[in-house]
């Protein structure tokens, strides 16, 4: 079990106690979501859908790394490592 | 609803710009009807004007080349001050393109987690780009635009798409008077029902002024995206800390409706099945268009397509 840094997009924090950034334990990109999702059920919906995998348009970010590009959800993680949540495109046609 | 008194100004662009050829090119888009979905109730027509076919690439060369030229006519970007703007991508585009096209220096502050097709048109065109922090979102990089315009006014002239009246006048006398005409000559009538959605505003507020001038009773629907991950091109609107843009005539607004990503992109899917590729804003307004023909009150619902789904394949919507 490491303890990561879950860092929340603007849009999130909503639902995450207003916070943007969250400390969380486990051994796994997926197990550290599902760690916060037990605390902020509403943020994990958003992020998450029920098989386990990042939504359409979502991106897990290990430090610099897209976990996509790595092992997924199952990339290990390490003490004092940082995950980012963020949407796939920027926003802002109309 | 009666339409509220506006200045439009005058429909020709403000001044004759130099590459009149690139600016000749912005607008006068086809417009197609998506008669092959077959959710479309007997007795209504949905129809969608393909914004791609700007040389940009998106509906965004519209306003911008509408406000590029009022701003040279205005003496706003004479001497060695850059266009500063934010942009998630698309007006970007525009302002990369049409910029180039004029000699005038751009810089722009975008999101880092714009889709990379973005940024590489956007350097192409040698515009300067600042990168925000994606995990702040876009209204992070809306501020920070604000802030480089205080401190640096020397350096740059802020365009600021967002409370840029020339904005919406570019929906009002091109977007708006060409769904006029082509969907009165395809179904014999003016629209009953507009379909769109809020990235600055300009489209809904413009056009949607000039449909509702020709048919009061207009029924304008703007579409909401999902609070996460949003919807490309449409701001997130609705929470205390949302910035509303200046240029947003919220009173034209009828109704609201909610899309999720995963929504838009099924239409997205659909409609490249019909041979139309287009990007997620553009599949989120026909769901919505689709539930608003469904109602069956609206003979003639009108949408825009904002731009192509060749920007979005590294965000992986396409398998």
């Amino acid at each position: 079990m490491s303890r990561v840094i879950v860092r929340i997009p603007t849009p999130l924090r909503g639902f995450a106690g207003g916070n943007s950034e969250i400390a969380a334990e486990g051994a796994d990109v997926g197990a550290v979501l599902s760690a916060i999702g037990a605390d902020h059920p509403e943020l994990l919906e958003r992020v998450m859908k029920d098989d386990g995998q990042p939504r359409e348009f979502v991106n897990i970010y290990l430090g610099s790394d897209n976990v996509r590009t790595l092992d997924g959800m199952n990339t290990p993680v390490g003490e004092g490592d940082v995950l980012s949540i963020l949407p796939a495109v920027a926003g802002g046609a109309g | 609803m009666q339409a509220r008194a506006i200045d439009a100004g005058e429909s020709a662009l403000p001044l004759a710009v130099e590459d009149a050829g690139l600016f000749a090119g912005v607008g006068e888009t086809p417009l197609v009807e998506l008669d092959f979905l077959e959710e479309i109730p007997d007795g209504v027509r949905l129809f969608a004007k393909l914004e791609s076919t700007n040389p940009g690439g998106s509906i965004k060369d519209r306003p911008v080349a509408r406000m590029l030229s009022a701003a040279l006519r205005d003496g706003r970007l004479n001497g060695d001050r850059r266009l500063l703007d934010s942009s998630s991508g698309n007006a970007g585009i525009a302002y990369a393109m049409l910029g180039a096209a004029l000699d005038i220096p751009v810089t722009l502050v975008v999101p880092g987690n714009a889709s990379r097709e973005r940024l590489q048109r956007i350097r192409a065109h040698g515009a300067e780009l600042i990168l925000t922090d994606p995990i702040e979102g876009y209204d992070h990089a809306l501020r920070e635009t604000q802030r480089l315009a205080a401190e640096q006014p020397e350096r740059y002239w802020h365009c600021d798409q967002y409370s840029n009246d020339e904005n919406w006048r570019a929906h009002y006398h091109s977007t708006g008077a060409e769904l006029l005409a082509q969907v009165g000559e395809a179904a014999g009538s003016a629209p009953d029902a507009f379909v769109a959605g809020v990235g600055t505003g300009g489209t809904i507020t413009g056009a949607g002024h000039r449909l509702r001038e020709a048919n009061p009773d207009l029924h304008i629907t703007c579409v909401i995206p999902d609070v996460f991950p949003g919807i490309e091109g449409l701001k997130p609107l609705g929470a205390p800390d949302d910035i509303v843009p200046a240029i947003l005539h919220e009173d034209l607004i009828d109704e609201r409706i909610d899309v999720r990503m995963e929504q838009a992109t099924a239409i997205c899917r659909r409609l490249s099945k019909a041979g139309l590729f287009v990007g997620p804003s553009s599949g989120a307004y026909v769901h919505a268009a689709l539930q608003v023909a469904a109602t069956g009150r609206y003979p003639v619902v009108a949408t825009v397509l904002s731009d192509g789904g060749e920007r979005y394949a590294s965000t992986g919507m396409w398998g």
